[in-house]
Formats: structure tokens, C-alpha cells, sequence
């Protein structure tokens, strides 16, 4: 079975979005004044980092309404959309390191958004390897739903907490109060990249959602034959 | 009337757990005698020196915390799933809150008696002054080791029923209490360079925050893990 005619539409934009927004950043865009060429990575690496925040937002949610409702396709969008997380983070953090080689001069160093990243990072690597150890799919379903929830909230904590600890990140200059401080230019490619970004995620979310789908109903077949003996 | 109920089968359950290590002293002994041997072996992973020590004296002390009290967290419903006492838990009347406090009271006892070992051998073997600033140790020992119970007791339930449980506990457990970890550690260091609970009060402020937070999710997060 191919992918559903909403995917292969998601799928369609998101390829060319994400090429329209590569091809903005990448060649159109004029390099940054200080930083120079190295600077473009930017425009991958800042759309991958909200598009991962937008898919733990959507596990949270979808986890909430699962152990309200018991609804297990809330259970599936929310194993989809952190997987789909996980990856974002970490193209985030391999774009951050190569940037930062070139710009710090060092692939890795511990400052606050660095470190907050790599939190999340084994955060909802945690949680992918905690479903996959569960004995039952029910249970994988609760404790991943009773996980996500538990993470979403030590997000702010530890936002805190490493806020306190260092500092060396340059501060966002995408979602501040008085609007974005970067000029137009920059700023387009970095939007129509978010954008291809975004739809990719969905275009994901929504074919391993009916992968999902279809596992969780394999299984339960599988337990019926199972009963008949 | 209802609190002191939840307050009786708190107690029950905490009670229950004490009389089961007063008996068979399992889980006390193996959290002892680990957390001695985590700080013999310190001495090897940084030489004889004993001003690096010194200097990295508050992040030791809590690895060793959090080792040994890690080591607790893990049997505490190993036990009851080993000796299969779990459904018996289960059928027990009246909320599952009182389970889980019942179980964190246990837990945070256990650690906070590992600590009052570690913590005066810590001091001798590695020749730190500590007694000056002990009262504001103790203060951050216990909220350091109330946050990182609250969510441990939680994860433990959950952990004690996968494959795999022993090496689970800890990859949950760590990343979700880094800002307790981080809060305890650098309290600590504010309080052993001499500067007082002034200046670790921030830190404390975290600390006290991140408990009272995770004291309200995980009991009732609590219920969803224990439904069968």
C-alpha cells in the first residue's frame, strides 16, 4: 500500500517547499556579514529545532487526550510525532555542532541551549526506547502517554535551571518580544524553510500514524486468533 | 476525616516497606555498602590530589547520592513484582495516592539514610570541612532527594514492568531530573566555598519549586501507571 492521497499531497508540498526554501537560503540569500557562508546553515538549522518543539507540543496533546479518551489512534499520532520529534532535534543538534565548529571553534560546548537540546534529545529518545520495551501495547501506550506528559513539564524546569547554570547562545532572533530582529532577506528563506519543515513533519506524522495504525490492528487480529486457539 | 485516612494508609504502606528491610535488610545493605564503594573508587578516578577532589567534592557527593539512591528506587517495586505481591498492592481499598506516597515516604527514607552514611565518609576520607555548613547541607540533601524521589518512585513503577528495567530506570530517570541535579550541585558548591544559604538560595528556590511541581503530577500520573 502506497501512502493516502493526504499524505502523497503533504508529501508533494513538503518536497517542494523544502527545495524552494534550500534553494533561497542556500544560494539566493546573501551571506552573513560576520559569519559568513557557514551562516546559511541557519536556515535548516532553526526550522528543524521548532519543528521538533511543534511535534513534542503534539505528543504532549495526543497523550493527554489518550489517557483521557483511551482513543488509540491519539496513542499512535502521539508515538509518530515524537519520533518524528527526535529526529528533528537531531538534525538540530548535528547543524548546531557543524556551525559551531566554524563559528566557536569547537563542535560541542555545554551552554544553556546546547545542553537544553540534548536534554530533550534523550528525553524522547527515552521515551521511544521505553515503548519499545514495554511487554503489551496498552501498556507501551500508558507509560508513554504518563512519559511524555511527565517531560513536557520538566521542559520549563530545566529550561530554568540550565538558564541559571550558563549562557553563551546567541539569543533567538526569530521569536522575541518587538518581533524578529533579522532582515528580510534572511528572514524569507527562513520562513519558507519552516514552512517545508512543518509540512514534512506532517507528511511524516500522517504516514506513520497509518503505520501505526495498521500495527496496532495486526495486533489485535493477531489476539483474537490468538483466543480462538 | 479524608486526609488522615490518606495519611493512614501512607503510613501503612511506608510501614510495610521499613518492616520488610528491617527483616531481610536487602535493599539497605546493597545501597551501603555501593555507596562506600563509589567513593573508594573516586579516589582512583581522580588521583590522590586532594584539591581536585576537593574542588569537584559537591558533584561527586551527589553522584554518589543519586547512585545509591537510584540503586533503592529500582527494588522498590522489583520486590513486590519478584515475590508477585504487585496485584496484591492493587487490591488494596482506597486511592492509589496513598500507595504512592506510601512508596516515595519509603524511598526518601532509605536514600536520606544512605546520605547520612555517604555524607560524613565523604567528609573524613577526603578531608572537607563540612560541619560549618552542615544545617544548610541537610536542608539541600533532603529537597535534592525529595524531587529526585518523586519522579524515581514513579519511574520505578513504570520500569518494574519492562523487559529490560534495570537499564531503563536510569535513562529515564537522569534526563527528567537534571534541573534537581543541577539545582543540588551547584547548592552544594555554593554552601562548601563557605557562602551560606544566601547565596545558594536561588538554587534552594528550584529545588523547593521543582518538588512541590512534580508532587502534584506523579501521584496523579501515578493512577495511569498502575491500571491493569
Amino acid at each position: 500500500m502506497g501512502p493516502s492521497r493526504v499524505g502523497r499531497i503533504l508529501g508533494v508540498l513538503a518536497g517542494l517547499c523544502v527545495a524552494g526554501g534550500l534553494y533561497l537560503g542556500l544560494v539566493v540569500a546573501p551571506p552573513d556579514a560576520t559569519q559568513g557562508e557557514v551562516q546559511r546553515i541557519m536556515y535548516l538549522h532553526v526550522p528543524s529545532i521548532l519543528t521538533a518543539y511543534v511535534a513534542f507540543t503534539a505528543t504532549f496533546v495526543a497523550s493527554v487526550l489518550y489517557l483521557w479518551r483511551r482513543d488509540p489512534r491519539a496513542d499512535a499520532v502521539a508515538v509518530s510525532s515524537a519520533e518524528v520529534g527526535v529526529v528533528f532535534t537531531g538534525i538540530t543538534l548535528a547543524t548546531g555542532s557543524i556551525w559551531g565548529k566554524s563559528t566557536w571553534g569547537v563542535w560541542w560546548t555545554w551552554d544553556a541551549r546546547l545542553t537544553l537540546t540534548a536534554i530533550l534529545f534523550t528525553i524522547y529518545v527515552g521515551y521511544l526506547m521505553l515503548r519499545a520495551f514495554a511487554e503489551e501495547p496498552q501498556a507501551a501506550a500508558r507509560y508513554g502517554a504518563v512519559l511524555a506528559i511527565l517531560g513536557f513539564f520538566d521542559i520549563p524546569l530545566n529550561h530554568l535551571a540550565v538558564q541559571w547554570w550558563r549562557t553563551l547562545h546567541q539569543p533567538s532572533s526569530l521569536i522575541r518580544p518587538g518581533g524578529p530582529s533579522i532582515d528580510l532577506a534572511l528572514l524569507v528563506p527562513l520562513l519558507v524553510n519552516l514552512a517545508g519543515l512543518l509540512l514534512l513533519y506532517s507528511y511524516y506524522v500522517v504516514e506513520r500514524t497509518r503505520l501505526e495504525r495498521m500495527r496496532q490492528r495486526a495486533l489485535a487480529l493477531r489476539l483474537i486468533r490468538g483466543r480462538r486457539g | 476525616m479524608v486526609v488522615a485516612e490518606v495519611m493512614r494508609r501512607t503510613w501503612a504502606m511506608t510501614w510495610k516497606d521499613v518492616r520488610v528491610e528491617l527483616r531481610a535488610r536487602e535493599r539497605m545493605n546493597a545501597m551501603l555498602f555501593f555507596a562506600a564503594l563509589v567513593l573508594f573508587i573516586f579516589n582512583f578516578a581522580l588521583g590522590p590530589d586532594l584539591s581536585k577532589l576537593r574542588e569537584a567534592a559537591p558533584g561527586l557527593l551527589w553522584l554518589a547520592f543519586l547512585f545509591t539512591g537510584m540503586l533503592g528506587l529500582g527494588r522498590s517495586f522489583q520486590a513486590e513484582r519478584e515475590n508477585e505481591c504487585f496485584e496484591e498492592l492493587l487490591l488494596t481499598p482506597g486511592d492509589r495516592e496513598s500507595l504512592y506516597f506510601g512508596k516515595l515516604a519509603g524511598n526518601i527514607l532509605f536514600m536520606v539514610m544512605a546520605e547520612a552514611l555517604i555524607l560524613p565518609l565523604f567528609a573524613i576520607l577526603y578531608n572537607l570541612e563540612i560541619w560549618a555548613a552542615l544545617p544548610g547541607l541537610l536542608l539541600v540533601a533532603f529537597l535534592g532527594t525529595v524531587g529526585f524521589s518523586t519522579i524515581g518512585t514513579l519511574l520505578a513503577a513504570m520500569t518494574a514492568h519492562l523487559r529490560a528495567r534495570e537499564v531503563m530506570l536510569p535513562l529515564l530517570l537522569f534526563p527528567l531530573t537534571v534541573p534537581v541535579i543541577l539545582g543540588s550541585v551547584k547548592a552544594t558548591e555554593a554552601l562548601l566555598s563557605g557562602g551560606g544559604l544566601a547565596e545558594a538560595s536561588h538554587w534552594v528556590k528550584l529545588l523547593c519549586g521543582f518538588d512541590v511541581v512534580f508532587l502534584v503530577i506523579c501521584p496523579l500520573a501515578f493512577e495511569f501507571v498502575l491500571e491493569e
